[in-house]
């Protein structure tokens, strides 16, 4: 399953599915139609945000990940859990509670991402320092990182071109691990607890990085009962955290580019804005800003759809427990890696889902055929022919997808 | 194909935020058609240019576009005050724009030398009293 082109990350419970609207309206590239009373995904065009999941009230669309029990698959087992997980619980005022839960539920070894966080921070800042072409965008959010790939081709080069910092723990977790256990490498499970199933998607598939970077990423939401109980027992923690302020700032909105250090900044979060934001770095009236950071879900990771908690109480919670922090515990000198140990080896292709033709030419026949049938539309984008818009709708037609009589509302000719 | 891809706008001269919907609407047809990214950077520039210039001095105005195969057509008009002197309208730098559109970071004097740059042809014609129309051509 690892490695997989073919992975998805949304699949659609049919028998949930009561064929309504609501998540087609909200997917941000109109990657849904509703046919035969039923919501289906154009894959092509799904970035993995994880909208349509807020969006059901049906509990029709789930995001795909690995179940618990492979962790039992491997003989030594490694954790990586991400810097939003310390977020979700009551009253939590030690990481090494989590961290010794974890621990408790059958991990042999804990390595937080946001070790990994903190090591690609101070990479970035080098980077920075290199006069890349500005503004450059963020990497670390796979759902923007997709978006881009499908929809703003020119702003690719602006891609901080560096893997994730789940990428990266994975990588010094797996090694750490060998070395530890004194097992060979395939007896060793690196699992990553994730708060959004876009980085499910990006790890399976590989973006940027290798695909087989860790072997199975399970959900925020299903580790975390798991979890609750097992933190109970635990008393006295050790210090097992290897990370300061920088590394679990990235849980928000905001605290990646804090931990590049510059004040000329920009961080948005939630899909739209990322793309409000896009299109005007696009069209070059963003000036000023040397560092663009974008995350998908509201407030940032915390905002991810395989949370626990509200993503704002869950960030207050992390600034709370930043008090007694250190800055960083991680930067480039401890660890003996190149700048190729960051930089993406698995440059990910720009994807033209939204052409409506390979050949300009016959796209150009088929817009002016779609400006045509949209003259005879209604134009209220109401979703009931099944399309999110009059404008995709007609983009169907002339794709030969849907007969034009799927619309009841269109100007009879004749 | 005989018949170019057509497409009407009114810019609304009362919504300073808006400016710029036209521009975004030709550049995600562009976009789907398939034409190469760095041209239609320069027609999203360029019309973009035109439409705040619209909103600032005249009041809003009529963008209208025309697609062939070989490029694209672009012709901006309103019926503002018109440009007593096109020579110095044309030089960087140069603006009549008010403090308050300053302000908004707009009015730089880059308006019209950005659209003469970004376009491969183009054309400017105006009379005081009357409105100004700027056409300009960007091939494909």
């Amino acid at each position: 399953m690892l490695g997989d082109k073919e992975f998805h990350t949304v699949r659609l419970d049919s028998d949930r599915c009561k064929g309504c609207i609501n998540c087609m309206k909200r997917c941000p590239t109109e990657a849904i139609r509703v046919r035969n009373g039923k919501a289906t995904i154009l894959y092509d065009r799904c970035i993995g945000c994880g909208e349509c999941i807020r969006a059901c009230a049906h509990q029709a669309k789930r995001a795909v990940y690995d179940p618990f029990d492979l962790i039992h698959d491997y003989e030594y087992k490694v954790a990586l859990p991400a810097p939003s997980l310390y977020g979700q619980f009551h009253n939590l005022d030690d990481i090494n509670v989590v961290l010794e839960g974890l621990l408790k539920l059958g991990f042999d070894m804990v390595y937080e991402v946001a070790q990994g966080a903190e090591l690609i921070s101070d990479f970035t800042r080098k980077y920075m320092a290199g006069n890349p072409k500005k503004p450059v965008i963020s990497s670390a959010c796979p759902a923007v990182v997709e978006l881009i790939l499908i929809r703003f081709h020119r702003l690719k080069e602006n891609l901080l071109p560096v893997i994730a910092p789940v990428d990266v723990a994975a990588k010094l977790a797996r090694e750490k691990a060998v070395r530890e256990s004194g097992l060979p490498p395939e007896k060793i499970g690196v699992f990553f607890i994730s708060p959004c199933p876009a980085k499910v998607f990006a790890l399976h598939r590989g973006l940027g990085a290798d695909a087989n970077l860790v072997d199975g990423v399970l959900a925020e939401s299903e580790v975390y009962f798991r979890l609750l109980d097992a933190m109970k027992s635990v008393k006295n923690p050790r210090p097992l955290a290897q990370c300061g302020i920088v590394g679990i700032g990235w849980a928000s909105s905001g605290g990646e580019s804090a931990g590049v250090l510059r004040d000329n900044y920009l961080a948005a979060d939630g899909v739209e804005n990322c793309i409000s934001v896009l299109e005007e770095i696009e069209d070059e009236k963003i000036q000023d800003v040397d560092f663009v950071e974008l995350n998908a879900c509201p407030g940032g990771c915390v905002g991810g759809v395989l949370n626990i908690e509200n993503p704002f109480v869950a960030k207050a919670r992390i600034q709370a427990l930043r008090k007694y922090m250190p800055v960083s515990k991680n930067n480039l000198k401890e660890v003996p890696h190149e700048k190729d140990f960051y930089l993406w080896n698995n440059d990910p292709e720009i994807m033209p889902v939204f052409k409506l033709d390979q050949n300009m030419f016959v796209a150009l026949q088929k817009m002016q055929k779609v400006e045509e049938l949209l003259a005879g539309l209604p134009r209220l984008d109401c979703g009931a022919c099944g399309a999110p818009s009059c404008r995709a709708f007609a983009e169907d037609v002339v794709n030969g997808l849907v007969p034009e009589s799927a619309c009841e509302r269109r100007e009879k000719k004749g | 194909m005989t018949e170019p891809i057509r497409l009407h706008f009114e810019v609304d001269g009362e919504n300073f935020a808006s400016a710029g919907a036209a521009s975004e609407a030709v550049k995600m047809r562009l976009k789907q058609i398939g034409v190469d990214p760095a041209v239609v950077r320069k027609v999203s520039i360029a019309m973009y240019e035109g439409e705040i210039n619209m909103v600032i001095h005249a009041k809003g105005g009529r963008a209208d576009v025309a697609i062939w195969p070989t490029h694209v057509e672009l012709v901006l008009s309103d019926d503002g005050p018109g440009i007593a002197d096109i020579d110095l309208a044309m030089q960087e730098g140069y603006s009549t724009a008010p403090d308050a559109i300053r302000s908004l970071g707009f009015g730089a004097g880059m308006g019209l030398p950005n659209m003469k740059k970004y376009s491969d042809e183009m054309k400017l014609e105006s009379e005081v009293g009357k409105g100004t129309t700027v056409t300009m051509r960007i091939n494909l």
